[in-house]
């Protein structure tokens, strides 16, 4: 297997962005009317430097669309319309809460995660502007259901996910072909890891929203897990208030992922530099399995179940 | 305080075997023994001191996912899995290894540049074996590695690693398979996987992590020819902005081969030829660009192209064909209707085609040519394919990537067949 090698391989870093790249040209290529999901949080804003190196000098070949559930921290809100009005692109905003005013979303009871209720408001919007492939940041490393998971996943007039029902995908011929009503969703960073992301934010020098680094928190422990109390939202009100009889502590955290305030939990970290996340991203991994294998059954399948009602 | 590490880039390999031979051990073994290796390497502060490997930790339940639907017999899906070194990153595609899923091994193998075979100790080289290798060489996968797993259960015996080397290589000689190495294994007990173990004292050969760590990624082992389908064409019109309003930049990824600014090149089908002037990645200048690279190219002289042309370097042209012969796996549950028009996906060009003729089916598990007159799924076969318009093709052997195509059913879009041109 020695050879002499007529070109030095690329970086994994180059790789895996050359590739991404290639996935968004593909969708421009294929897709009549695409969109790309943009939430504020650290995948999303991989795609967004990915996006720019596919389509600058031109502007982006899709609009930018955030599925808002009316629960995110403020940081997050502030940041995702900073960045899109930098880019000088479209950003459209749907919420879970007009989809709750106009009867097709119904939380079960007031403190219910909004978050699957996202796919719902999903398909309206897909709906209201025709879009025929909604580009996502996903990664196959995030849960062993997304393991098999394609680059481009097709769903059909209803948003549904068959997992009997996909194509398969060979080589780099990417099929995004659909008929009036289906959907493609197409997932250019597929093959990064959370390690990949990290790198990549700090080889490109990546603005993040500031809960990413490690800040003092008012948190309690429920459940073993570290639970974010008396979160402002943008509106001012302050949200996940403490039950009675929870002691509440400062915590020096960070976020891994930032979505609904009502499901992300913070680990304790003081890690406030790129550089440090990444070190400490490797070097936990090895605790963290303990946790990993904790996944509990219910959260995998949901998570299929999920994605079969059309959500990510 | 990034300190500098070395970056091997990334290797896409496959694993295969039989049920049971260890495949989601071995899996679990390779991704949880690495992470130790990627603490060290990432770890500038301090070296982790963890032992690397725990005796008793249940490896599968790494890669359970698939165990699950296994039990279900549902598992007709490509899983991939993902570690690094910190010095190289891998991805592993993990086809089952069922019978009658030819299709996965098929989709798993087309984006590998290595396969790591699987073989229990115990039991040698089966028809399994065979099948999983032919496939492999077929999809054009440049190294075999057969991994002699549950060595433990043979007490780490050589003269059993010997002889079923030997089985092996004979086929293997018959088959034309060249480059194929040759491991012993324990993957529960982690022996040869990352740490060499002492038990296996008298093999000699790197251990499978150095293996992978050295097996050279896709497209660094021959020189090719210049390939760069368009994707896309990037006309900003920006009437505001002069520099830009003429702006024509042809978006691609280099499918093989490298270019430069001044390289003459030719644009395919109008067969029009000029020279390269710029090439940019996001809007700035590169210079050049080197195989897998997404880039921009612009062109000295104005000249039509759009998506589904092809950018060559002119002295290095591919023959345009309207007629190919390639072998071909089916896909789709649903027969090839020879009656019928499919589209054909090369590239980024797609063109009808009919079926012409169906040379012989291979039978993968006797390596025998049959006559057919059918293909249905998980059948392989060489055929012939007329096309409604030129291709610009090379055979698969000297380039996996313009030499492999898809086949596409327009009734309902599905992807329904993959071939490799001869
Ligand atoms: N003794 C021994 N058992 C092994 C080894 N590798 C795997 N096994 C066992 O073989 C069985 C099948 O392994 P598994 O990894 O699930 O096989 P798969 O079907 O190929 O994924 C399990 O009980 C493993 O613990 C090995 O190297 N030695």
């Amino acid at each position: 297997m020695s050879a002499t090698l007529t070109q030095q391989p690329l970086s994994h870093l180059d790789w895996l962005e050359a590739e991404a790249i290639h996935i968004m040209r593909e969708v421009a290529g294929q897709c009549a009317n695409p969109v790309l999901l943009f939430s504020g949080g650290k995948d999303s804003i991989c795609m967004l430097r990915i996006a720019e190196k596919a389509f600058r000098p031109g502007k982006f070949p899709f609009p930018l669309m955030h599925i808002d559930t009316g629960h995110n921290y403020q940081e997050v809100v502030a940041f995702r319309d900073k960045r899109a009005a930098e880019l000088g692109e479209r950003l459209i905003v749907r919420s879970v809460e007009d989809s709750m005013k106009r009867g097709t979303v119904v939380l079960k009871h007031e403190g219910e995660s909004r978050n699957k209720h996202q796919s719902v408001t999903l398909l309206e919007a897909i709906e209201e502007f025709g879009f025929d492939c909604c580009i996502g940041g996903a990664r196959r490393d995030e849960e062993k259901a997304r393991a098999k998971e394609r680059i481009m996943s097709f769903r059909d007039e209803f948003g549904q996910w068959d997992p009997k029902n996909q194509r398969p995908e060979l080589w780099n011929l990417y099929n995004a072909r659909a008929h009036k009503g289906e959907n493609i969703r197409a997932f250019p960073i597929s093959n990064w890891t959370e390690m990949d992301v990290w790198q990549y934010i700090e080889r490109e020098k990546l603005e993040l929203p500031s809960i990413y680094f490690a800040h003092q928190r008012p948190v309690v422990i429920r459940g073993g897990a570290i639970v974010p109390v008396n979160v402002p939202l943008v509106s001012g009100e302050l949200t996940n208030l403490p039950k009675a009889g929870e002691a509440i502590v400062e915590l020096q955290v960070r976020f891994r992922t930032v979505g609904d305030i009502s499901c992300t939990a913070p680990v304790e970290s003081d890690a406030d530099t790129v550089e440090k996340i990444v070190v400490e991203t490797a070097t936990t991994t090895i605790t963290e399995r303990g946790a990993t294998r904790l996944d509990d059954q219910t959260s995998e399948a949901s998570m299929e179940q999920r994605k079969k009602e059309g959500y990510f | 305080m990034t300190t500098h590490i070395e970056d091997h880039g990334l290797l896409r390999f496959l694993t295969c075997g039989s049920v049971d031979d260890g495949k989601s051990t071995l899996i679990g073994r390779l991704l949880y023994d690495t992470k130790a290796i990627l603490a060290d390497t990432l770890s500038a502060i301090e070296k982790t001191s963890q032992k690397r490997g725990l005796g008793a930790v249940d490896l599968s339940l790494l890669t359970d996912g698939l165990q699950a639907e296994r039990e279900q017999g549902i598992t007709i899906d490509v899983a991939y899995r993902y570690f690094s070194t910190g010095t190289r990153k891998y991805i592993i595609a993990d086809a089952p290894g069922h019978e009658q899923y030819t299709r996965n091994m098929v989709t798993a193998a087309s984006t590998a540049n290595l396969a790591i075979i699987l073989v229990d100790a115990r039991k040698g080289v089966l028809t399994q074996t065979k099948r999983h290798s032919t496939l492999a060489h077929l999809v054009g996968i440049p190294h075999l590695l057969v991994a002699i797993n549950k060595m433990d259960l043979v007490d780490y015996d050589q003269a059993v690693y010997e002889k079923i080397k030997a089985d092996y290589l004979e086929f293997a000689a018959r088959q034309g398979i060249e480059d194929v190495r040759f491991i012993p294994l324990s993957a529960l007990n982690g022996d040869m996987v990352v740490e060499r173990g002492e038990a296996l004292a008298w093999y000699d050969g790197p251990t499978l992590i150095q293996i992978l760590e050295a097996a050279p990624a896709a497209h660094t082992e021959h020189a090719e020819p210049f390939r760069f389908p368009v994707q896309y064409v990037c006309r900003p019109q920006d009437s505001a902005n002069p520099e830009l309003h003429d702006y024509r930049g042809f978006m691609g990824q280099v499918e093989s081969g490298a270019i430069a600014v001044g390289d003459a090149v030719t644009v395919l089908p109008s067969g029009l030829s000029t020279t390269v002037k710029a090439v940019q990645l996001g809007g700035r200048d590169i210079g050049s660009a080197i195989t897998e690279q997404s880039v921009t190219l612009l062109l000295a002289d104005e000249i039509d192209v759009s998506r589904g042309d092809m950018i060559v370097k002119t002295d290095e042209a591919p023959t345009p064909v309207k007629q190919i012969s390639a072998t071909v796996c089916w896909l789709a549950e649903t027969p090839m209707d020879r009656a019928r028009t499919y589209l054909i996906r090369h590239t980024t060009r797609e063109v009808k085609a009919k079926l012409a003729a169906i040379d012989h089916r291979l039978d993968v598990n006797t390596q025998e040519k049959l006559p057919a007159e059918k293909l249905a799924m998980n059948d392989i076969a060489q055929v012939q394919f007329k096309l409604a318009h030129p291709l610009f093709a090379d055979p698969y052997k000297a380039n996996r990537s313009t030499g492999a195509f898809i086949i596409i059913d327009e009734s309902n879009n599905n992807t329904v067949g993959a071939g490799m041109i001869l």
